[in-house]
């Protein structure tokens, strides 16, 4: 058994907890927390593929700055637990089907592809951070550019709409 | 990497742990000594003196004080997240510990040889700032699970603060990251080594003045300290996020603190100050300065002696003698040629760090707090600004620099 095998198991099965927990805790804290707990075992995974960089941004802007929005907006409403209730209508004729065909599925091609499951090694690439900045920034750098512009006018939505009620 | 080839490096790794926690934990309780005596001398006081001599035993007598207090849980506390949060805070402080190269040397350690550092991280900066971004929770969350108004208020501000002062800390070092090239620390360091005309050291801290004062004022804001430590303004919320805790909860908050602390000034001195890099050649006519650390020691150790001959009787002075005589052991062990070359690197680097950390507690004892508003506006409209202002101009100076010019760039 290597280590990398080890913590793969450990960091999976952290991250599985963790939804799970996301999914069926009642306080909204609870399961914005178990959220950052699925951000940081995901972290883990990529690190063990060696993409250090993806790992450290993906801690710093999902789990650090996007998931601290979430919880200060839970803060701030001071919501609380929730009820609850039995299931709709929606819920029992589509919902369940669906997830049930779903689970089927993706059991039948992790079954399927086992063989290929497992790890492969971590790539070879001397400094996978300039790599990636050059595919951002020479190949990429036209839609990059676009999705900053996208974002901006997001930010500039909200403002405007955060203002339109005072 | 089978389980029985990583066994050995699974040791090292466990021992330099408890090696640096250990250290850490002490630096940590006896920062809080220094930061109570440098306040009350500032403010024309003694600070603590009556706990063994010079007031040196009061971080033990605090801890066990801490230790034994009981543990009182508010009505309505959300239990998990409430003993949650003081040891995430903690914890996450300590692990950041774990990436800080203290020199660039290497031991030996059952036959391993290994690095100052617990861990070589590829991109130890960036994984610092994870670190940094998820510290926020301890704060935020001891402030909502407490259930009461004042602690939510200063979980709340804090969670603020430490978002808005997060972005100019991270965007004040990417001129260091530009110039350098590499998020790796080592590296940094590295890329800072050498002397301008011979005897100015060619640290960062010339060329990144700007980002420097940047990255300290951010940081103070960061580990919630004065004049930014809103969170915890007695005036208004009583203790802020930590009101509802008492007992080893407060205490890990306590040392969270101070460890945020210790970290920021160590990567302040990775960055800007040139790491363990000596501040004078070592070569010609400064070669004497190998012996710096002897002289720190031994000097130290004079001074004790003196001192607990001169103006204690009794237990103070039999404590005093022994640590002037361990600082005198400490002064002779490390003049051995064996040893000389290993400790100049963390000579170099924790006297740094330590001077940070007087500025620090001198910021503190000199400045008044902040408004709430105006601290919000500080860092959005001075600090913020003015980090993308050096990221840019840094930027153009290392694209002008690799392209040789205007010219190169336009091509």
């Amino acid at each position: 058994m290597t280590l990398e095998l080890v913590l793969f198991i450990v960091l999976a099965a952290v991250a599985i907890a963790g939804a799970l927990s996301l999914i069926l805790a009642r306080h909204p804290i609870r399961s914005a927390l178990s959220l950052i707990v699925v951000m940081v075992a995901l972290a883990g995974l990529y690190l063990l593929q060696g993409a250090d960089f993806i790992a450290a941004v993906q801690v710093i802007v999902y789990a650090g700055a996007i998931m601290v929005l979430f919880v200060f907006v839970i803060m701030l409403l001071n919501a609380g637990e929730e009820e609850r209730t039995s299931w709709s209508r929606m819920a029992r004729y589509a919902g369940l089907p669906l997830a049930i065909y779903l689970t089927v599925q993706f059991a039948w091609w992790v079954a399927d592809g086992a063989s290929a499951l497992a790890l492969p090694a971590a790539p070879a690439e001397s400094e996978p951070t300039r790599r990636l900045a050059q595919l951002l920034f020479r190949e990429f750098v036209l839609p990059f550019e676009l999705t900053a512009i996208l974002i901006l006018v997001a930010i500039l939505g909200t403002v405007v709409l955060g203002r339109r009620e005072s | 990497m089978t389980l029985f080839e990583a066994y050995p490096l699974l040791l090292v790794a466990l021992v330099k742990t408890g090696i640096l926690l250990f250290l850490a934990l002490t630096a940590v309780a006896y920062l809080s000594w220094f930061e109570r005596k440098v306040v009350g001398h500032i403010q024309s006081r003694l600070g603590p003196y009556r706990v063994g001599p010079h007031g040196l035993l009061q971080p033990l007598a605090d801890g066990l004080k801490f230790l034994f207090k009981e543990g009182v849980e508010p009505q309505g506390a959300d239990r998990l997240v409430y003993y949650l949060a003081p040891f995430l805070a903690l914890s996450l402080a300590l692990s950041g510990l774990a990436v800080i190269p203290f020199g660039p040397a290497e031991i030996e350690i059952f036959g391993v040889r290994t690095t100052l550092a617990v861990a070589e991280v590829e991109l130890g900066l960036l994984f610092l700032f994870a670190i940094t971004a998820l510290g926020v929770y301890g704060v935020a969350l001891a402030g909502w699970a407490s259930n009461s108004k004042y602690a939510l208020m200063g979980g709340l501000r804090s969670s603020a603060q430490m978002i808005s002062y997060e972005i100019s800390l991270t965007l004040s070092v990417i001129g260091v990251v530009l110039l350098a090239g590499s998020f790796n620390l080592r590296e940094i360091v590295a890329a800072q080594q050498g002397y301008w005309f011979g005897a100015v050291p060619r640290w960062f801290l010339l060329p990144q003045l700007v980002g420097f004062l940047c990255y300290f004022t951010s940081a103070i804001a960061e580990t919630n300290r004065a004049p930014f430590d809103l969170p915890e303004a007695e005036t208004e919320l009583v203790a802020g996020f930590h009101t509802e805790y008492s007992s080893f909860q407060f205490a890990m908050f306590f040392m969270a603190e101070y460890t945020a602390m210790v970290i920021a000034s160590c990567l302040a001195t990775l960055l800007f100050l040139g790491g363990w890099e000596s501040p004078l050649p070592t070569t010609g006519a400064f070669a004497w300065t190998v012996y710096l650390p002897t002289v720190v020691l031994g000097g130290g150790g004079a001074l004790l002696l003196v001192d607990a001959l001169r103006h204690h009787r009794g237990f103070a002075r039999g404590v005093l003698a022994l640590l002037g005589a361990l600082l005198g052991g400490a002064a002779w062990a490390v003049a051995q040629p064996m040893i000389l070359p290993l400790v100049q690197g963390p000579f170099w680097f924790l006297t740094k760090v330590f001077l940070l950390l007087f500025v620090y507690v001198w910021v503190r004892g000199t400045l008044p707090r902040f408004r709430y508003d105006k601290l919000m506006a500080f860092g959005w409209k001075v600090l913020l600004p003015v980090a993308t202002l050096n990221a840019l101009v840094t930027a153009l100076v290392v694209l002008l620099r690799e392209s040789g010019g205007l010219a190169g760039v336009l091509r």
